[in-house]
């Protein structure tokens, strides 16, 4: 790890204020626990960390009139968890339970799971997040993209509880630079970048990701699924979050798909939607919907079962979230 | 095989007490160093810090394979709190270097970040070369001049004439066979490498006192390693101190000083301070240990009833570098039919050389060819269970009775009869399907070399030396239950030291040799002891001292236990001095107290999710015979252990290299997935001890439990899904893709 100036800041526009000055040399610690892992195998050399953990108004998880919340980005993934607001919001905590690990939960917050980098082992391994000399396209994909890979970007988006938090129409706080204030829908949020410049997120270098607001729910027939290789932390091989508005006859009225773990973004498959809007929900309709939401899947050379895990995430997401048995694990 | 048992003395001054004798051994027996690891306070080589000591960190080769251009250290001797800067022999400019990872430079700092930043201020320039990691490709492994002709061999019942000759006898001798065969399955199967990855990497804290070096090392060899700092050192084995008292994981891999160790020797001679040098994550998988890769062609032909009656076959892989890979000489493993050819090829890699791993070539060997068997049985549509117990007529180690009964033991526990169906037949719930599956295997085990000393003071106390070490795997609590049960004490009246090459010697801890030899070293040497106190005893009480016996903390006769006196009274005979006595085992030796050879079976019950190729382990029994057991608990942790790294090896673990560059691209424990508690199921451990197994003496167990995981969770796989995924670990990947090419997803 290379030597860094290290801040402690009290305030959100403290925190503006130094990451301003220091533009692009600085990087915000929250629990640290992907940060720490990257500056210590010299992949992120900040000159200067910026402790976001003392800042108050980032710790808190609050009403609004609307019956909409907020998250502070510094909430730690146990705190939401075990937070009563999350009734109505299973597609969240079954992606926090997902992560399986403790320390990840206690340790890790919000704010932090969205914003990770990607965990692409060319990128871990220094070689560049995008497949500039063909290292991706030509090496070992197993884990990358099978959607929205035609640019240089074949990694996948990391965060867990990136694709729950856009099925759930989510929005974000930032600040910065300066006094600025934007609200920012999570589906925007997240971005493909095509050259090496450019980052995973709209977040600017001088900004600060502020809170995670979820609009009001009446009913929780939302849910996220996970393919997962084992019980550990490991991150799954792909994964789904559906958020569905369903009328007392079981006829889909609204739905929202999202994919994690296939594209460089959470991917949003309207195709799904449609699939399932109109029509009642039993498993041959949550089926026809996975399948739906694959039919644009352009795999890379080793890794064409995840087309099949995908459309597996989606369909029993869909099962999960109207309170039907998945049929698998 | 021939096992020292044919050997074994009927009589001699060293003995185990019965069964019904024994009050120590054969009594489960927590850890005695449990408490001090569970809370910190056990220090391994990690945790050790010296006074002024540098930390040193090292330069990997990014590449894996390249000649070193030229070496530009001056950024890096400018980083503030760098001290020195050490190139290896091997990395000077124009030297060719084979593997990634392969140490180049090493920095020595004042503090471990100001080493980091010193090694990424390295200028290197590299020329690389052509890079192969593709060791499963045999036709890309032979096109890219990778591949030799390994060992093999042929045996027959028949012979070919005098006139024969001799290659078109076999080809045609095996033609009939196979044409003779009830049943002919082929296949292929296959076992990636893995790496030891050892939780605490490889590494040491060196410091020089005068000509004098101390060692805190983390090894399995603390006796036998000063002898390798000597040698490289020019120094002589004497001015060698090695010290390791815990050990964070070896697994076969740490029996050396390694040249990063005496780099640090030579730093710190440089230096004239200590200099703690580490291993990095990456770095500890990279070069400091992985277990051959092995493929396998196979064609069987059994007979009416299963047993398998001709075998040929082809099998491949890698040891890194050198070629290599699973020897010729345990294939077909353990089930080994009347005429079979074995042949190999030898595939080198630009991955570093393979080292050790529990039961080098076991594991693979297992996987290989007994899932082989299973296919057999899924052919012929018969119990897998009853074509194993078949072949057992075939088991080439004369266990054949003792595997028929360890399997009657674990299909009563794992239920098999009930939860048996014919291969891919079981009732599917959703789209998850359920199977079992079995593999048996065989190992040594013998009581390595080891001295140990006890010495007994006049005020009762009991202390014994010897140069072992404590793995983690209970070596220290079988020590002092070997001395508590000879002098009739508890485990809390006596101390053990171990972990220094200051004691007597005792040989590394591989080949399942540890608990054979501590316990023939403390058994003689206490045996001895208590004959001299029992002596001095007995004049004391007018009893002839082989009348006498040491029991529950007293010396006393036999006929009247009146006639005794406390231990500590016994001892008060001796006078001023301790006694003083040192004895030892020979490894190879025929001895009563130990033994070698066991067998085990193991047996899987998975669950396997169709749709996502996810597999779960339900239950995993192990049945295990290892002569005489000295402490239950750990003997059974030793299993557990070896039964969970065996289902990290079927279902998660592999060195994953870049087909392009060569990287071992999942050099990260962040990548390299294992085995979770949540992923191992229930695990039934049972130790087969009848008095058969108990009459043949002490036998490690450290290795044979994790040979057979692989080959019982593979045939289990194929039974639940009707067909077999070739190669393991068995990933959502390839369950779903071995689904799809038999067109059954």
């Amino acid at each position: 790890m290379k030597s860094f100036d290290y801040a402690e800041p009290r305030t959100e526009s403290e925190v503006v204020a130094l990451l301003s000055k220091h533009a692009g040399r600085a990087e915000v610690l929250a629990g640290g626990t992907d940060l720490v892992g990257l500056m210590k195998k010299m992949i992120i050399k900040p000159d200067l960390v910026v402790n976001i953990m003392e800042v108050e108004s980032l710790q808190s998880i609050g009403p609004h009139e609307d019956g909409s919340f907020s998250i502070g980005a510094a909430v730690t993934l146990d705190d939401l968890l075990a937070h009563p607001y999350l009734e109505n919001y299973p597609a969240i905590s079954d992606a926090i339970l997902g992560i399986n690990s403790m320390q990840l939960q206690a340790q890790g917050t919000i704010g932090g799971e969205i914003c990770q980098k990607p965990r692409c082992w060319y990128y871990r391994n220094g070689q560049g997040l995008l497949d500039q000399e063909s290292q991706v396209s030509e090496g070992d994909n197993r884990l990358h993209a099978i959607l929205g890979n035609q640019g240089p970007a074949k990694f996948v988006s990391s965060s867990r509880i990136g694709p729950a938090l856009i099925a759930l129409d989510a929005q974000l706080r930032i600040v910065g630079p300066g006094d600025q204030q934007h609200f920012v829908p999570v589906a925007d949020f997240f971005v493909t970048p095509h050259h090496a410049d450019q980052r995973e997120t709209v977040l600017g270098v001088d900004q600060l990701l502020t809170h995670i607001i979820l609009p009001a729910r009446d009913n929780s027939f939302n849910a996220t699924y996970e393919v997962r290789h084992g019980e550990g932390p490991d991150y799954p091989l792909a994964a789904a979050a559906v958020s569905l508005e369903i009328n007392t006859s079981g006829r889909v009225e609204d739905a929202l798909v999202v994919l994690g773990h296939v594209a460089p973004t959470p991917w949003i498959s309207h195709e799904a939607a449609q699939t399932l809007v109109g029509s009642t929900l039993d498993e041959s309709l949550a089926e026809a919907a996975g399948d739906a939401a694959v039919l644009q899947a352009t795999p890379l050379s080793d890794n064409e079962y995840k087309v099949q895990l995908a459309r597996v995430a989606v369909k029993r997401a869909i099962l999960r979230a109207a309170g039907f048995e998945t049929g698998g694990f | 095989m021939a096992y020292l048992q044919d050997e074994k003395p009927a009589e001699g001054p060293y003995h185990w007490p019965s069964r019904e004798e024994a009050s120590v051994i054969g009594k489960d027996h927590h850890r005695l160093d449990g408490m001090k690891k569970a809370t910190g306070a056990a220090k391994y080589t990690y945790d050790i810090n010296l006074k002024n000591q540098l930390v040193a960190r090292a330069l990997g080769c990014p590449h894996a394979h390249c000649k070193v251009v030229s070496i530009d250290s001056a950024a890096a001797e400018k980083v503030a709190g760098v001290v020195h800067v050490h190139v290896l022999e091997h990395a000077q400019p124009g030297s060719e270097i084979s593997w990634q990872g392969e140490l180049l430079v090493i920095i020595a700092a004042e503090t471990e970040g100001a080493a980091a930043e010193g090694v990424d201020a390295l200028k290197l320039e590299y020329e690389q070369l052509d890079v192969f990691t593709s060791e499963h490709d045999l036709e890309a492994a032979q096109k890219a001049g990778r591949a030799k002709k390994g060992g093999g061999k042929v045996e027959t019942l028949n012979e070919p004439g005098d006139d024969e000759d001799e290659d078109e006898f076999i080809e045609k001798e095996l033609a009939r066979l196979f044409d003779e065969s009830k049943h002919v399955v082929e296949g292929f199967y296959g076992i990636d490498a893995i790496t030891h990855c050892c939780l605490e990497p490889h590494g040491s804290t060196v410091e020089w006192q005068g000509d004098k070096l101390n060692v805190y090392l983390s090894t399995q060899n603390v006796s036998g390693t000063d002898d390798g700092f000597a040698n490289s050192l020019g120094i002589s084995a004497d001015s060698v101190d090695v010290t390791c008292n815990y050990i964070g994981g070896g697994f076969g891999s740490k029996f050396a000083p390694d040249y990063w160790g005496v780099a640090a020797a030579r730093i710190s001679k440089a230096t004239g301070r200590p200099v703690k040098l580490m291993l990095s994550r990456d770095q500890e998988l990279k070069i400091a240990g992985n277990r051959p890769s092995g493929y396998i062609n196979v064609k069987l032909g059994a007979d009416e009833n299963g047993v398998v009656q001709v075998w040929d076959s082809h099998h491949w892989g890698t040891s890194g570098i050198s070629g290599g890979g699973v020897s010729h000489t345990v294939v077909p493993y353990v089930l080994v039919p009347k005429n079979y050819r074995r042949r190999s090829t030898s595939i080198s890699t630009n991955m570093v050389r393979a080292r050790a791993w529990r039961a080098p070539n076991h594991p693979q060997a297992c996987a290989i060819t007994q899932t082989a068997y299973d296919d057999v049985a899924a052919a012929m549509g018969k119990d897998s269970y009853d074509v194993f117990m078949a072949n057992l007529v075939n088991a080439s180690n004369g266990k054949a009775e003792v595997y028929a009964e360890e399997m009657k033991v674990g299909a009563e526990l794992i239920d098999w009869k009930a939860n048996w169906h014919a291969h891919g037949m079981g009732e599917a719930k959703g789209s998850v399907v359920e199977g079992l599956g079995m593999a048996l295997h065989t190992w040594g085990g013998v009581a390595n070399t080891s001295d140990c000393l006890v010495k007994v003071y006049p005020d009762g106390g009991v202390e014994s030396f010897c140069g072992t070490q404590e793995l983690g795997t209970g070596t220290l609590t079988v020590c002092a239950m070997v001395l508590a049960e000879t002098f009739g004490l508890k485990t809390s009246d006596v101390k053990v030291n171990v972990g220094s090459s200051t004691y007597p010697f005792s040989g590394a801890s591989g080949g399942s040799t540890t608990v054979g030899a501590v316990s023939e070293s403390h058994r003689r040497a206490s045996q001895d002891a208590l004959r001299a106190i029992l002596e001095l005893a007995g004049k004391q009480l007018g009893v002839e001292a082989d009348g006498l016996e040491a029991t529950a903390g007293r010396i006393q006769a036999r006929s009247d236990a009146n006639k005794g006196m406390s231990w500590k009274e016994a001892c008060k005979l001796l006078g001023l001095k301790p006694l003083e006595v040192t004895r030892g085992h020979r490894r190879g030796t025929a001895s009563p107290l130990s033994n070698s050879g066991v067998g085990g079976v193991q047996m899987a019950h998975v669950a396997v999710d169709r749709d996502t190729g996810v597999v779960k382990i339900k239950k995993f029994v192990a049945v295990q015979d290892q002569g005489l057991v000295i402490n239950p608990r750990t003997c059974s942790s030793q299993i557990y252990g070896a039964v969970t790294m065996g289902i990290a090896a079927s279902l998660y673990e592999h060195r994953i290299a870049d087909p392009k560059s060569g990287a071992f691209l999942n050099a990260e424990l962040a990548d390299y997935q294992l085995a979770r508690l949540g992923d191992v199921g229930e695990i039934i451990v049972e130790l087969y001890e009848p008095e058969s197994e108990r009459q043949r003496g002490v036998i490690g167990n450290g290795e044979p439990p994790a040979i057979s995981p692989v080959a019982a969770i593979s045939n289990a796989i194929a039974n639940a899904l009707g067909v077999r995924v070739p190669v393991a670990p068995f990933t959502p990947k390839r369950v779903l893709e071995a689904l799809n090419a038999a067109g059954r997803a």
